[in-house]
């Protein structure tokens, strides 16, 4: 696949920075995530996390610095060319069709990476993507709300939401951006569900600030702080170190 | 999936089937009675009426639609509509016949009606390739430039576009031995291609193309990063809406047997623009019932004013009151107002809550 290379890292950033302005919001990041890994990335607000995913998948073009997804150089590529390359994300404030039903939201997420992009037929019900598109509503509790509108779903449906379509169409890589923000408890188990059983050559990068979730489905943590990685470590090592305590989880009270 | 949740899905296929008609069955009744009188009009209109007021509609109907197909799906406001149907008419008096036969070419129509939707498919896609890398204001700014531009160069190119002067006496082939200038043949190929533009807008709301394209308009960041290229999609949309646009100026100007910069002007451009959002943006059929509105009143606004006892030059003055008086009340045009007409009376009027 144009170069791409399976045995190579699904991701690897090297000497990536962002500026907006005299802004500095990432500078010189090195990160290397090996295919089918799970990592978290934590940081507290404003340090670079949510920069971190543009920059990957093309939103914002980085200042500096080189992006490789499976070992093929995607740093100039436009969003579209990574998407249909199997890198997915959600987003932290929700970009959905709200205008839309559930199902045509996951209908165009699987639509976008097919080849039936510009069909001007529309789709019968036995329709291989509108199969899928079933299988990903009914993946994350949404089977019964399939018909409604997107705008009258819940803040945790529209959650839930998100995360079907960034499951669509084969990805190889997923960016989520604080997926637990806003859920109760019950929908929080749910996610965790979903994350931990996903199929193991999917990896992704996770950020959250829900340390219990983020620890619980990565194998590998990297702590940002004022754009720079801060440290990295297995979630066991993060927990305990007290640097990351005392910049992150508050100091002494921990 | 567990076998519990397979048996749950299958049930509710079942279920979803049998609450499934024959699609016959699904057309609304307002649909079967809209279509049976337009179907049985010439029985009892004046060949003014089918001629002058409904040919005019169903034509000014579908270079409208082609506006509905970019701006309702799309997002795109575009001025360039009209422009698109003058290029298709100007192709058709230029390879087709004339009575300016210097630079008609005389070539049979089954080559020049293809021709000339061709060469309006590739022009628009040149627009629409330019008009997308904007937004909102600019993209109007933009085709708006792009139909002053072609109006002056019509009016002065006198080599291809025979300037001020244009084409005339260009006439539609004798198809099947059939005038098909004459008011009867006429009504029904309008009526015809007006059903077609209509049902295959209202088929690509759900397709896959035009459902894209809706998300497109909604949210383009998020079509991006769903693996769209967006830009791609609003270059096919114009490319697309070339076809109706182009059609209803190849009619157009057979109804009027000549075409001249004064049929691709700023006003009819501005005009189209009037047509779609005074009918309606939200579905297909507020073409159609603006195009009506804007013929009714430009035909009959000096009659109405003269029967007043007014003087019948204010005439403009009444077609702006009419269609101030619908953007005002509405924010859909005048399928705002059914839709507001349709909610009231589907609501309880002590309770104002929803009927079953």
């Amino acid at each position: 696949m144009n170069g791409a290379n399976e045995s190579a890292n699904a991701l690897e950033l090297h000497g990536l920075s962002k500026r907006f302005g005299a802004l500095s919001a990432l500078s010189d990041i090195k990160l290397s995530v090996g295919p089918g890994e799970r990592r978290a990335v934590l940081g507290s607000n404003g340090a670079g996390k949510t920069t971190l995913f543009n920059c990957i998948t093309g939103d914002f073009p980085p200042s500096e610095g080189s992006i490789r997804f499976f070992g093929e150089d995607i740093t100039k590529f436009p969003p579209h060319e990574r998407i249909r390359r199997g890198l997915r994300r959600t987003y932290q404030i929700s970009l959905l069709f709200t205008g839309l039903s559930v199902i045509d939201n996951v209908y165009l997420s699987c639509l976008g990476v097919s080849r039936g992009r510009f069909s001007f037929i529309r789709p019968r019900r036995s329709d291989a993507l509108v199969a899928t598109a079933e299988e990903l509503t009914e993946r994350v509790n949404l089977w019964d709300v399939r018909d409604t509108i997107v705008s009258d779903l819940s803040y945790g449906q529209q959650r839930q939401l998100e995360i079907a379509m960034a499951l669509s169409g084969a990805p190889r890589f997923i960016l989520f951006d604080e997926p637990a923000a806003g859920l109760s408890p019950t929908e929080r188990r749910e996610l965790v569900d979903i994350l931990t059983n996903l199929p193991s050559h999917m990896g992704y990068i996770i950020i959250e600030h829900d340390m219990d979730v983020a620890l619980r489905v990565s194998d590998y943590v990297t702590m940002m702080h004022n754009g720079r990685i801060f440290k990295e470590g297995k979630p066991a090592e993060i927990e305990e170190d007290p640097e990351v305590q005392a910049l992150y989880l508050g100091g002494d009270d921990h | 999936m567990t076998m519990e949740d397979f048996t749950r899905k299958i049930d509710a296929s079942i279920a979803s089937r049998q609450g499934k008609k024959m699609w016959i069955e699904r057309i609304p009744a307002g649909y079967w009675i809209v279509g049976f009188i337009l179907l049985i009009m010439p029985s009892f209109a004046s060949d003014f009426v089918l001629f002058q007021i409904f040919g005019w509609t169903f034509i000014l109907g579908m270079i409208a639609t082609s506006l509905m197909f970019l701006a309702g799906y799309g997002g795109m406001v575009s001025l360039a509509q009209m422009t698109f149907a003058g290029v298709a008419g100007y192709m058709v008096a230029i390879f087709g016949d004339s009575a300016i036969d210097t630079i008609s070419q005389g070539w049979p129509w089954w080559v020049v009606v293809p021709l000339a939707l061709l060469i309006t498919i590739l022009f628009a896609t040149a627009i629409g390739w330019l008009a997308v890398r904007t937004e909102g204001i600019y993209t109007i700014m933009i085709t708006l430039a792009i139909a002053a531009a072609f109006f002056y160069f019509t009016r002065q190119n006198y080599d291809i576009f025979n300037g001020f002067q244009g084409f005339n006496s260009v006439f539609p082939p004798r198809l099947f031995g059939v005038n098909w200038r004459q008011p009867l043949p006429f009504y029904y190929m309008t009526l015809m291609w007006a059903v077609i533009t209509f049902l295959v807008a209202l088929y690509l709301s759900r397709a896959p193309f035009g459902l894209a394209l809706q998300g497109v308009r909604d949210n383009p960041r998020r079509m991006a990063a769903l693996g769209f290229n967006v830009t791609a999609h609003r270059v096919a949309a114009y490319a697309f809406s070339a076809i109706p646009a182009g059609l209803g100026g190849i009619m157009l100007t057979w109804q009027s047997a000549q075409i001249s910069p004064g049929t691709v002007s700023i006003q009819p451009a501005i005009d189209i623009l009037i047509i779609a959002v005074v009918g309606g943006l939200r579905h297909p059929v507020g073409a159609f019932v603006g195009a009506f509105l804007y013929v009714l009143l430009k035909t009959f606004a000096v009659d109405v004013l003269i029967a007043l006892g007014l003087s019948g030059d204010r005439f403009q003055l009444l077609i702006g009151l009419g269609f101030l008086i619908v953007v005002y009340i509405s924010d859909d045009g005048l399928l705002g107002i059914w839709e507001k007409l349709r909610a009231s009376r589907n609501r309880d009027p002590l309770t104002g809550e929803r009927r079953g």
